[in-house]
């Protein structure tokens, strides 16, 4: 289903995103490879959110989940990348799974508000959990991710691993919207009932989106512990996960592409323009996103395939 | 007085304090959805905006006039504020409730913002005001009076909703509002004026209970989410669109986030998510939902 056109386009951005870090310096490498987590983030956020048709406001919960377990493993096991990895991918899809149980129940806004409720809870528990989070101080102390007995404490050949997982993550997230899982997602966006009648069982296909949708955030948390070096609680709650919901939001949601787009929107408002609006980002972004929710529904992506003259929709299914 | 209840008595109280106050903070929010399907997440934001009012009016120690003339101030922000809410998200009104819910998400995360431009990033703490901040014995124990008064106040507000939303003719619009719109409208209602009378009251009150809360929750950032996520699951416990629900939900989590913290304080991070999967298991409707047409 890919077009040429768009396949092309993808090459020219990794190509460029790979040869980055070999002129940007320490800190645009650190800030393109907490890009490229958060990015990630956003992509598995929108197969809840455009593809299922599940709004979530407490997808941080998960991102944070395996950022924790990261940190924690590489603390206390070994900072080797594929043991961090798997240890967040595993954590995160654990607390998916007992989330999404109940929240996969609701739909609409009250799935809205029940992620949110939920994300709440968990930046709790990582707040009283001293024993193993470290409580409000944060997981701190996390040593330099290591792959192949290599250190990768330099920022250019970190963003080189952060490019490798995002890479790795959006081609799991492609390939789910492409299957028969992703289809039968789309189905229920559009038409739960008739999904049921048709005998899906819709409970179980959208309790898999939100494991997998968990376990991909859980990945970029892994890169994200890896970058900072430290969790904090901040990073679970509403406060985390709203600026996700925006990048979506923004970037337009079920696009193939869009989140992404929307997620380097929303870091390069908060992290880089950020400091110089004394640390009021915020205020830019929230500006943004009602301009976005406003004037141009279904995204910054739509929008650019409209210049294009081709529709993503007619691709991917918008929602609308 | 058994051992048990001698030992968790205070909890007890501050539970039914903190209900008043979740009651007078998220009768609004549900009220507001019921009747127009949108889900309002700038309420935290303007229990945050009450909170600030009472600091910026009265300082950490406010006198009475102070503490009154920010209730006031609150009051008429938060309605002028609600109204401008209702008239922004009246212009999506053909688009998804879920975009104009995000609507007022960005509009809350703006506010937010410029709140903790204008106030900075300490938290303040804030005294009652004077006479109410002592203690009187209840049952032989010392409790402070300003919870006291809180939960009076919430109790006497939820009868006198109560008695406006069921007993009054314009109760019987609210009601009538929020099970079939399009019927008020047919019948020659002007429903757009009940809705944005409702959302101006429902955002006072917020603002309102921001101020009440301030000497118990001191003001600072992030208590807007705070006071959101509580505010959303008591309405999810209470069910959407009912007074009554609202109250006990919010009696609900008050004492789920007091005794229940106090007695399982091991598990305190679980018993509030336990509590939502409970109800939502049993009745995804919440307790008391009012009768509604179908809704996504």
């Amino acid at each position: 289903m890919t077009a040429p056109g768009e396949r092309r386009a993808v090459a020219v951005v990794l190509i460029a995103l790979a040869a980055a870090p070999l002129v940007l310096g320490t800190y645009g490498s650190a800030t393109l490879a907490r890009l490229l987590a958060f990015a990630l983030l956003a992509a598995s956020a929108d197969l809840l959110v455009g593809t299922t048709g599940l709004p979530t406001l407490g997808h941080s919960a998960y991102f944070g989940a395996g950022a924790y377990a990261a940190g924690w493993v590489a603390r206390h096991v070994a900072p080797s990348a594929p043991v961090m990895l798997a240890a967040a991918a595993g954590v995160s899809a654990v607390v998916a799974v007992i989330a999404g149980s109940v929240a996969v129940r609701a739909r609409g806004v009250f799935f809205l508000m029940l992620t949110l409720a939920i994300g709440e809870v968990v930046e709790q528990l990582a707040q009283s959990w001293h024993s193993v989070t470290g409580g409000s101080d944060g997981l701190y102390g996390i040593p330099a991710t290591r792959l192949g007995g290599l250190a990768l404490s330099d920022a250019g050949a970190f963003c080189w691993y952060a490019l490798a997982v995002f890479v790795a993550g959006m081609a799991v997230l492609r390939g789910v919207a492409r299957s028969p899982l992703g289809a039968a997602l789309r189905g229920i966006r559009d038409n739960e009932p008739r999904m049921r009648a048709l005998g899906y069982p819709t409970y179980r296909y959208k309790l898999a989106a939100f494991v997998i949708a968990g376990s991909v955030a859980g990945v970029a948390g892994a890169v994200f512990a890896g970058q900072q070096r430290l969790v904090t609680p901040a990073d679970l709650g509403f406060t985390a996960s709203a600026p996700v919901l925006l990048a979506v939001i923004i970037g337009g949601e079920a696009t193939a592409w869009g989140p992404c787009l929307g997620g380097a929107i929303v870091v390069a408002l908060r992290d880089v323009l950020g400091p110089s609006l004394g640390g009021h980002g915020a205020l830019v972004l929230g500006a943004v996103f009602v301009g976005v929710v406003f004037a141009m529904p279904g995204g910054l992506a739509r929008i650019a395939g409209r210049i294009a003259g081709r529709s993503d929709r007619a691709a991917t299914g918008g929602p609308r | 007085m058994p051992a048990w209840l001698d030992a968790h008595f205070i909890d007890l109280l501050n539970g039914l304090a903190m209900g008043a106050l979740l009651f007078i903070l998220a009768v609004g929010l549900s009220l507001i959805f019921g009747m127009m399907d949108v889900l309002n997440l700038a309420h935290g934001v303007l229990f945050l905006a009450g909170a600030y009012a009472l600091w910026w009016i009265g300082g950490a120690s406010p006198s009475w006039p102070a503490f009154l003339a920010a209730l006031a101030v609150a009051g008429a922000a938060g309605a002028v504020a609600g109204s401008g809410l209702a008239l922004v998200v009246e212009r999506l009104a053909r688009r998804s409730h879920l975009d104009q819910a995000l609507l007022t998400l960005g509009l809350a995360l703006i506010a937010a913002d410029a709140l903790s431009i204008g106030f900075g990033d300490d938290v303040h703490a804030i005294d009652p005001p004077p006479g109410l901040a002592a203690s009187v014995a209840v049952l032989g124990k010392p409790y402070p009076i300003y919870r006291l008064a809180l939960i009076g106040l919430g109790g006497a507000l939820a009868a006198a909703l109560h008695l406006v939303v069921e007993r009054t003719s314009l109760g019987a619009l609210i009601r009538a509002t929020v099970s079939d719109r399009e019927m008020v409208a047919a019948i020659g209602v002007d429903d757009r004026k009940v809705k944005l009378g409702v959302f101006a009251a429902g955002a006072a009150l917020a603002a309102i209970a921001g101020v009440l809360g301030a000497p118990v929750y001191s003001p600072g950032p992030r208590l807007d989410g705070t006071a959101l996520l509580l505010a959303l699951v008591v309405v999810v416990i209470g069910g959407l669109g009912s007074v009554r629900g609202a109250l006990v939900g919010a009696l609900v989590i008050g004492e789920i986030e007091s005794l229940g913290r106090a007695v399982l304080s091991d598990l305190a991070s679980f018993v509030l998510f336990g509590a939502l999967a409970v109800v939502l298991i049993v009745r995804p409707r919440g307790l008391f939902a009012a009768p509604t047409g179908a809704r996504s």
